[in-house]
């Protein structure tokens, strides 16, 4: 879906660079791309969107390549995104109205768009504010809204720029829960940015990002078991996975790569 | 006092007036404000307050919320009735040293109170009963034979659209920053005017560059949602003239044909 | 410096059709030099009650009391309540105006009509407070700094009004895990330090496990739960009811005990879970 050769790029005024970003995602796949803050995570989203266009390498989307102007709305239509601040990106006062923004702009035909508008709010669970103005949600609620604005315009792919940095727990889990169900359901190819390592457990792939370099990449076990370097990189691990870690030094018979605390409790209740 | 401001803004709820189409709402509130203002005496008053009264009540819209939309400005409206009353010349009533009240003078400035609460009312039902979107659609259309004479038709409405959209969330963000400074110790209600104009800077820095990011931030957004302005672009509603306007314009006409057939005007 | 909270309500548009009670009839004592908690959903009024304390909303219904000063006595003045009563707002880099960090933190001690020099004397104090180099970043504009950064800006100016309380509301929100820890490593030594009374917002249960001696637990309008963090968290369903949940630990012992283990202890983290399950694996356990 997404695939990146040996991309660089640098701001303007030097502030911050990428180096030599290699990167590939499979149609299909949930892959959550973690790193802290500066870490580079958000340049490349941008980049992935055409927003930004690399200095040196390729990128390509749906085998697009991003530098193509020709192809920029075609690249924007297949890989929409959705960025942190769930304020900032809603266009329109009335829900159903900002679903409709995209496909607006695709020129699709005014009884198709009245499908997709229903259809998409139904699959983020938004169906019952269609009515609402859009300064009366909460922010979990906006960012599904905006989730469903990006589904309406049919998109392969949706690249989402901390969807959840700026959200309560519930609004959080509300998200994650909408985009794993997008993932499954529909087959959306969904490219996650976070510094929320909770997030990370039910991916498909974790890409480690610092200092604007790939530096780790694996399963979500692979990685978390990785508890020292992880934490070394000021990132957080699951308390199961550092509990795991801690007993396995005491002797514990225990595997180091549990990351969910049923997989624990299986494991504590055999050991018994 | 942010949160009373309801100019403006929408109040969503189902109703005819609701339904009427923008474009027809916007030439109507056209016409009713020459109406005021084209208004002369007492009883022209009464069929407009009949008018208006029967429209907010067709409006389900609560009587204290559109009047609640009248107390920020309420300042103007003593403002002007106190010019009228004690600076129009005529038959004096009541005189203490240079304050003078006349006859005329209180006529005019009742019906100058009077004038601006019903043009505030009128233009906030516009606004209370039309979605912004519907609101500027229909500023979109009516200007759109404009636009061969190079107006930018479909960007003003946008633009409208936006600001709109914005509106509540920076009243809610300067009501933020204003309460963040005064727990900081700053003061925006006292002293010389030039020392409220000077502690204003610690709102309106915060305020704008903020504005700035969001603005920023959303056209970002825009763009990665293929917005490319307003050539080849459908929308999902479009404005239809239904029979219910048909009846509203015959209301309207009525209304019309009524202030001048009975001498209200002039 | 101690709070005392009696039956306090706020209610928004009292009369109107959208009246809504954000905080109901809540009452709560904090004494000098306390590290709370107040926790709770969007929505639970925990915003709305810190405000009150501020002097910033006017309670419909109740009385708050500082060091037995009536708050809504009309005759105490509000700019005396903030200058004790420091508040830090949610995201509160949004509130950063000035050229340089120096005066940007100078702005609350210059509201209080503070002489030059000891206006200085608590701008580097307030920098040294929150971690940050006072030679390297006080003649820097604060919006070339990071995002972490930044937020210790603006807290440092609250700080510098030398508050005898102080609440923060969310002051992790947007934060990634470093920037997140090293704040609260810092309000977590003002208050043990500068024996300052913290009152600490938050929607994190993690959050506050290690950090605060008590916690309040809010659920639309109402205080539901009160006491030191141990006992609160032993109320694992009604805390998972109200969609607050516990650290992932703690949630593990209560699926043990499920399961047939017989841990008693409530743990916070996960050196105290490692702790009891190594004495249970072990089998010397006491039962």
């Amino acid at each position: 879906m997404i695939k990146t050769d040996k991309l660089n790029f640098e701001y303007e005024d030097g502030s911050f660079k990428l180096e030599n970003m290699d990167i590939k995602i499979k149609d299909g796949e949930f892959v959550v791309i973690i790193g802290h803050n500066g870490s580079g995570k958000s340049t490349l989203a941008k980049l992935f969107n055409g927003i930004y266009l690399p200095n040196s390498g390729k990128i390509y989307v749906n085998k697009m390549d991003t530098a193509d102007e020709d192809l920029i709305w075609e690249i924007r239509k297949s890989a929409g995104m959705i960025f942190q601040n769930p304020d900032n990106q809603i266009v329109a006062t009335i829900v159903e109205d900002d679903v409709a923004f995209g496909p607006e702009n695709l020129a699709i035909e005014r009884r198709e768009i009245r499908k997709r508008v229903d259809k998409s709010l139904k699959t983020v669970g938004m169906f019952d504010y269609i009515q609402k103005p859009t300064t009366s949600l909460s922010g979990g609620q906006k960012q599904r809204v905006a989730i469903a604005g990006i589904l309406a315009m049919h998109p392969k792919c949706i690249i989402l720029d901390e969807p959840t940095a700026m959200l309560d727990p519930v609004g959080r889990k509300d998200v994650m829960r909408t985009i794993h169900k997008l993932n499954k359901e529909e087959k959306i190819t969904i490219v996650h940015i976070t510094h929320f390592m909770d997030e990370a457990v039910d991916a498909d792939r974790i890409i480690v990002m610092d200092q604007g370099k790939k530096i780790m990449e694996g399963t979500p076990k692979e990685i978390f078991s990785r508890v020292k370097d992880v934490r070394n990189l000021g990132l957080d691990v699951p308390q199961v996975t550092l509990l795991a870690h801690m007993l396995k030094e005491e002797g514990i018979n225990i595997d180091d790569d549990i990351i969910k605390i049923d997989e624990m409790v299986e494991k504590l209740c055999q050991l018994k | 006092m942010i949160r009373d401001i309801t100019v403006g803004q929408y109040y969503p709820s189902e109703s005819v007036i609701h339904d009427l189409d923008p474009r027809f709402k916007i030439i109507a509130s056209f016409i009713y404000m020459i109406s005021i203002f084209a208004v002369e005496n007492i009883i022209g008053y009464g069929v407009v307050t009949l008018f208006i009264a029967l429209l907010i009540k067709m409006s389900k819209i609560p009587v204290k919320y559109i009047l609640k939309g009248l107390k920020p400005i309420m300042l103007i409206i003593i403002f002007a009735f106190v010019i009228n009353v004690f600076f129009t010349p005529g038959k004096i009533i009541f005189q203490y040293k240079i304050v003078k009240i006349t006859d005329e003078g209180l006529y005019r400035g009742f019906f100058m109170a009077i004038r601006l609460v019903f043009l505030i009312i009128g233009t906030s039902l516009l606004t209370l009963t039309t979605s912004p979107l519907k609101l500027t659609d229909g500023i979109e259309k009516l200007l759109n034979p404009f636009k061969r004479i190079g107006l930018p038709a479909h960007e003003l409405a946008m633009m409208m659209t936006i600001s709109l959209r914005f509106i509540p969330t920076l009243l809610e963000e300067t009501d933020k920053i204003m309460k963040a400074q005064m727990a900081r110790g700053a003061d925006f209600e006292s002293g010389s005017i030039i020392s409220r104009a000077k502690g204003l800077i610690p709102l309106l820095v915060p305020l704008f560059i903020s504005a700035f990011q969001r603005a920023d931030d959303l056209a970002m957004a825009m763009e990665a949602r293929c917005y490319r302005g307003g050539d080849n672009r459908t929308q999902l509603k479009v404005l239809k003239y239904t029979k219910k306007d048909l009846i509203g314009s015959f209301v309207l006409i009525l209304y019309v044909a009524f202030l001048f057939a009975f001498k209200m005007v002039w | 410096m101690s709070i005392k909270i009696e039956n306090l309500s706020y209610i928004y548009d009292e009369g109107m059709p959208f009246e809504t009670i954000a905080v109901n009839n809540i009452s709560f004592d904090v004494e000098n030099g306390e590290f709370v908690g107040i926790i709770g959903h969007t929505g639970s009024g925990k915003s709305t009650l810190i405000q009150t304390i501020n002097g910033l909303y006017k309670p419909s219904k109740g009385k708050i009391f500082i060091n037995d000063i009536d708050l809504t006595d009309k005759k105490v003045k509000k700019s005396d309540i903030r200058k004790k009563v420091g508040l830090v707002f949610q995201y509160p880099e949004y509130q950063l105006f000035e050229e340089t960090v120096y005066k940007d933190i100078a702005f609350g001690p210059k509201n209080l009509n503070l002489k030059a020099d000891e206006i200085d004397i608590r701008v580097r104090e307030s920098m040294k407070l929150v971690g940050l180099d006072f030679e390297k970043l006080n003649q820097v504009s604060p919006f070339e700094l990071s995002g972490g950064q930044k937020r210790r800006v603006a807290i440092a100016g609250v700080l510098a009004m030398n508050p005898e309380v102080l609440i923060l509301d969310e002051p992790t929100a947007g934060l990634d895990p470093k920037a997140r820890d090293e704040i609260l490593k810092q309000i977590k030594l003002l208050n043990k330090k500068k024996k300052v009374t913290v009152l600490l917002i938050s929607h994190s249960m993690d959050e506050v496990a290690n950090l605060v001696d008590r916690l309040i637990v809010l659920d639309k309008g109402k205080k539901v739960l009160d006491g030191d963090v141990r006992s609160v968290f032993k109320e694992y369903e009604l805390l998972t009811d109200i969609g607050l949940g516990v650290p992932q630990v703690t949630e593990l012992i209560n699926k043990l005990n499920l399961r047939g283990y017989n841990i008693n202890e409530t743990v916070l983290n996960v050196e105290e879970a490692k702790n009891v399950i190594l004495k249970h694996l072990r089998g010397d356990s006491d039962d």
